[in-house]
């Protein structure tokens, strides 16, 4: 949700089993966030963080809502998904587990990086997952204050 | 740091990105055909080798600030990938050499772009 000191605040729908778009979301989270004038280094952060996410949302999960909150210290990414859950977010969180089908990984993911790819990117990372239900991930990347007015 | 044109030479490559800038260099290379890789551990500014073909290699290379692909083994990405990569910015290049020979031909010539189990 957007705060008093929010600059800019978005929501992208995602939609699970939309290969063909996969990473646009991410692509334009990017574009938008240059265009805001913020640091290549947290921008690169973020758009990693964004396809990550986007891919998992793609490959696992119904639909989504990402929402993108900037405001001059930070970049809030929550991604918030109806799906499965996971069952063991400790085991998913390993870097190379994996459950994806072939067809995942002939695309170039499903290698078991996305989760821990997210998490290394991020400063601050929290993750909440409920069998049945879905998966909200919530991650704050610091801009160290370059934003445009 | 490896222009455009000793990767054409080099790899006996094809440029697919014609309109792409001429004056195109490369600070390192990153080999993989796993997008989750090349998001975990390629550095910024890095020539991507890869035998994948499809438009999530565009995506992930602007996504992670990448500055070009080269298609291994004969590979070559529809025209829809290769119109979203002259948007981009990013140029396109195809090599018939197989992975293994293009990063031998590409080693001593440019360092390894890949940072994530140093």
């Amino acid at each position: 949700m957007a705060t008093a000191e929010s600059v800019y605040h978005r929501e992208f729908p995602v939609r699970g089993g939309d290969f063909a778009k996969a990473g646009s979301v991410a692509c334009e989270i990017k574009e938008l966030l240059k265009d805001l004038g913020l640091a290549p280094a947290a921008v690169r952060r973020t758009a990693i963080v964004a396809y990550e996410a986007e891919m998992n949302v793609i490959m696992y999960a119904r639909e989504a809502k990402m929402a993108l909150t900037v405001s001059p210290e930070v970049i809030r990414l929550t991604i918030d998904d109806s799906g499965p859950g996971i069952p063991d977010v400790e085991l998913a969180m390993t870097e190379g587990y994996s459950t994806a089908t072939a067809e995942m990984r002939e695309l170039g993911f499903g290698a078991g990086m996305g989760l821990p790819n997210i998490k290394k990117n991020a400063d601050e990372f929290a993750i909440d997952s409920e069998v049945g239900r879905g998966t909200r991930l919530d991650v704050v990347i610091r801009t160290n204050g370059h934003v445009t007015p | 740091m490896i222009a455009l044109k000793d990767v054409l030479a080099l790899l006996e490559g094809e440029l697919l990105t014609p309109a792409t800038d001429p004056g195109a260099a490369f600070l390192k290379v990153f080999a993989s055909d796993l997008m989750s890789d090349v998001l975990n551990s390629a550095e910024p500014g890095s020539l991507l080798l890869t035998g994948l073909a499809n438009g999530h290699v565009v995506r992930t290379c602007s996504v992670a600030d990448l500055a070009g692909v080269v298609f291994v083994q004969g590979k070559r990405p529809a025209p829809d990938v290769i119109a979203d990569a002259l948007t981009k910015g990013i140029p396109l290049i195809a090599t018939r050499m197989t992975m293994f020979e293009a990063c031998l031909r590409m080693a001593g010539t440019v360092e390894d772009g890949g940072h994530g189990h140093r």
